[in-house]
């Protein structure tokens, strides 16, 4: 069965994303990592929107948008 | 809920620290603990595990900031999330080090005295000598006010901005967070996924 996807999902920007890890903690799916300590990557078939981590991320480098 | 774990307790440590330092300076050697862990977590798995999950000052300001709610949660300025700034504050904060790590030396050479004070934003002396009462050899006390002395400043700087910005602005401006994502990018090469 496939799961229902959200209207929203979070983007990061990868280029000022400082990789703390503020957004992994707050995920309430699981669905962000930080890759290689680089940035933030978010697994767009786990993310629902929700926007927790847009408003932890200290540099406001995650915008939540509608999906294309 | 999410489920926690021992390491979400790890704040608690911020606060043994800063309070062990006030009773007996010595203990701020125990500081360099948060050092080397980013380092060795950063040189050799490649990774931010240091700040992403173990970081005490992080768990620190999140605790306070954002489950306290003392956080105005206000975005910081864009020059504080500049690469400029970042990386002028981590060039600025090594050259504080290498200067305390000098005088520590000066100390040892026996060319300076041992001066008992922490010193406030690399300007502002705070007496500090109740928390010394001799018995080791001076360079070591000395290294010990100098580097309590970086620990407080920062502490303090983090806990200004998470109050006026959001709970972990710190993090961006953090000089071990920065040099470790540089070290973690350059390990991770070209071939990152955009």
């Amino acid at each position: 069965m496939m799961a229902i996807q959200s209207k929203r999902r979070a983007v990061v920007d990868t280029s000022l994303c400082v990789a703390c890890g503020a957004c992994m903690e707050v995920c309430p799916r699981g669905a962000i990592t930080v890759w290689k300590g680089s940035y933030s990557v978010v697994d767009d078939a786990l993310c629902i929107g929700c926007g927790l981590c847009a408003k932890e991320c200290p540099a406001s480098v995650i915008r939540v948008e509608a999906r294309p | 809920m999410k489920k926690s774990h021992w390491y979400n307790y790890l704040w608690i440590w911020s606060v043994i620290y800063f309070a062990m330092g006030f009773f007996h300076i010595l203990f701020a050697w125990l500081g360099l603990i948060s050092f080397f862990l980013p380092l060795i977590f950063a040189v050799g798995f490649g990774n931010k595990g240091f700040c992403n999950r173990y970081c005490d000052r992080g768990q620190l300001l999140r605790a306070l900031g954002s489950q306290k709610g003392f956080s105005r949660r206000k975005d910081a300025p864009g020059w504080m999330k500049s690469k400029a700034f970042r990386y002028g504050f981590l060039a600025f904060f090594m050259a504080m080090f290498l200067h305390m790590l000098y005088t520590t030396y000066q100390v040892y050479a026996g060319t300076s005295e041992l001066r008992q004070v922490v010193t406030l934003f690399w300007s502002i002396p705070a007496p500090w000598s109740f928390a010394y009462t001799g018995g080791a050899e001076p360079w070591a006390a000395q290294f010990a006010f100098g580097f309590y002395s970086m620990m407080l400043t920062s502490a303090i700087l983090g806990i200004l901005t998470m109050l006026a910005y959001k709970p972990r602005s710190w993090c961006v401006y953090c000089p071990m967070g920065t040099m470790t994502q540089l070290i973690c990018r350059a390990k991770a090469g070209p071939n990152r996924k955009e």
